[in-house]
């Protein structure tokens, strides 16, 4: 860690308009940060020449008086989003040497504002896990370490991202959150983390996982930072149906610290049984702190909420396969011979999907078929909309909602295998307000026995990133964690 | 589920599976079935399938092309072109 990657981004801003360091000096420190820590396998694809060709144009957009929003910030980019000209991979084999002749419109959005790309951040295959062990190109380590010296898993599926954002290899990141993927990893990796309303980012670009739940959105290591990247990257865009129409409201101006009068919800179905009595006791802490700042807590229910999992795992396996039946070895990425087309088809998917994967097309194929087609996916459809009727309801008594982001600190490599359904659990708390479309973030606010970050869950209504941008600032502020991994207070020492 | 199913389902999501495969994959996906199975003690009777929460109406879009003369880069990652067209094994005999 050098005094340069442990900048915020609205800091480096600062630094860059003052003249203190240039972006080629900031994308370096960054660059050389990221080798010394390849052990983390946060990136699939480093594009250490690309950044800097782009920060010396920011420098010289800058001395132009003509610098963007975020000129000459370094972020990694979740290989997820399509890169004109740079590989994208959705961490899959099937889609290995795929080269995008085309711009996502959120990376586009980003570079139109002066961002610098260092890298492609991995991720689960095709963003389907909660630990960043299904990626085709290896397991990405958490930078934060417990006693036993064990790997622990970033979390995932955004788990490159989280972790790159936590080692001050990147000073912020791109995600997608499905089920919990941006929301999940950012607590796992003890820094803050959004996903916005459905359709507030447009998905044009990103490799589709399940289309109805899919959003991206941002990693940073302060509020205002991602307050800062998800406005760059928000907007209407007309190549994505889906993105709506409505202004982009100014997000960092919603950080006033003032929460007086401000309800706040408390679910009480998210007390769910076995809950680590360390999770329990965060977000005690992290009501209270809330209530000393002058936000009133009022006791809601989500009578739902035992069933978000289930329902997300007809919904999501059902479009994923979906969305994937588009590799075929046909047109791009992985081709394995065969007799005919037909057995070109099944041998190039074999090759090219992981276990998880397949084991998600397959379910999905199973949910879609004839016969099941009601029982299965009409059904979770039906008890989708009772889930989103229960946050209307919910939002008729409070303004924002606040939850743990996760039920147990990360865990290490291999735990939580096997058993696919325990891995999935770790998405019951983020799962839910996906389903509803609903806007979330995740900040850290305290520390494990084992010194590992926790994070709470600030929802929102739909549209209403301002309010839970406002209320996870003063918590943040409450909070002030200032813990750093492990690794980072070894170099700095 | 049984074997047959699975080898079923795998044939129609395009992915060779061998019987030993299907074998092992038969527990793992009735154990995830199972448990999506507790849906049907939810009273869904008189609602409506959610199908995308932004209730965004479908915008029109005028019908003039905006894209297009780029068989290059439309090409530019297939596995096997062949004098512009996507190359595949024979499908007609």
């Amino acid at each position: 860690m050098t005094d340069l990657t442990n900048l915020t981004i609205s800091d480096a801003l600062k630094g860059l308009d003052a003249k203190d360091f240039t972006a080629v000096e900031l994308t370096q420190a960054h660059i050389d940060a990221g080798e010394a820590a390849k052990g983390l396998n946060a990136y699939i694809t480093e594009t250490p020449e690309l950044a800097i060709e782009q920060a010396k144009a920011s420098d010289a957009r800058r001395a132009a008086g003509k610098a963007g929003a975020l000129d000459g910030i370094p972020l990694a980019i979740k290989d997820l989003f399509c890169t004109d000209g740079v590989q994208t991979t959705a961490a899959s084999h099937i889609l290995e040497g795929f080269v995008p002749q085309y711009e996502s419109t959120v990376t586009a959005n980003l570079f139109a504002d002066g961002a610098v790309m260092l890298g492609k951040a991995n991720l689960d295959e095709f963003a389907m896990g909660s630990a960043n062990t299904t990626s085709y190109f290896g397991n990405v380590i958490n930078p934060w370490t417990r006693e036993d010296g064990k790997d622990l898993v970033p979390g995932g599926s955004s788990g490159g991202s989280a972790a790159a954002v936590a080692a001050r290899i990147a000073m912020g990141a791109t995600g997608t959150d499905t089920g919990g993927s941006i929301r999940q990893p950012a607590a796992f990796c003890g820094i803050s983390g959004i996903k916005p309303t459905y359709g507030r980012c447009s998905r044009w670009g990103t490799v589709a996982f399940a289309s109805s739940l899919d959003q991206a959105g941002t990693f940073a290591r302060s509020v205002e930072d991602n307050a800062l990247l998800l406005q760059s990257m928000s907007g209407f865009d007309p190549k994505d149906s889906t993105s709506a129409d409505i202004a982009v409201p100014d997000f960092a101006g919603a950080l006033t610290g003032d929460v007086k009068g401000l309800r706040v919800g408390i679910p009480k179905e998210y007390k769910v049984e076995g809950m680590p009595a360390e999770i329990e006791k965060l977000w005690e802490d992290g009501i209270a702190m809330l209530k000393d700042a002058g936000a009133q807590i009022v006791d809601i229910s989500l009578p739902h909420t035992k069933y978000a999992l289930p329902t997300y795992y007809i919904i999501a396996p059902a479009e994923c396969s979906s969305n994937l039946a588009r590799y075929d070895g046909v047109r791009f990425g992985q081709r394995v011979e065969g007799e005919d087309l037909n057995e070109m088809y099944s041998k190039t998917r074999a090759e090219g999907f992981g276990d998880e994967v397949k084991r998600r097309i397959m379910i999905g194929t199973y949910a879609l078929s004839a016969g099941y087609y009601d029982a299965y996916y009409i059904k979770a459809q039906k008890v989708r909309r009772l889930i989103a009727q229960d946050f209307d309801k919910a939002y008729e008594q409070c303004d924002v909602i606040l939850t743990p982001t996760a039920p147990s600190a990360a865990f290490a490599i291999g735990e939580n295998e096997g058993d696919p359904i325990k891995m999935y659990l770790n998405d019951v708390f983020t799962v839910p307000a996906s389903l509803a479309g609903l806007p979330g973030m995740s900040i850290p606010t305290g520390l494990d026995a084992n010194g590992l970050p926790l994070g709470m869950q600030i929802l929102g209504k739909a549209w209403d990133e301002e309010t839970v941008f406002r209320t996870a600032f003063a918590l943040e502020k409450a909070a002030n964690f200032t813990a750093l991994p492990q690794s980072i207070v070894r170099q700095a020492a | 589920m049984d074997t047959k199913d699975v080898l079923k389902v795998a044939r129609l999501a395009r992915i060779e599976t061998t019987e030993a495969q299907a074998e092992a994959l038969l527990p793992q996906l009735n154990n995830i079935i199972g448990w999506i199975e507790q849906l049907s003690e939810v009273d869904t009777d008189n609602v409506e399938p959610l199908a995308n929460v932004a209730n965004i109406e479908l915008p029109l879009r005028k019908d003039e092309v905006s894209d297009g003369n780029c068989a290059d880069k439309v090409l530019a990652n297939a596995p096997d072109e062949m004098q512009g067209f996507f190359s595949v094994p024979k499908v007609v005999e």
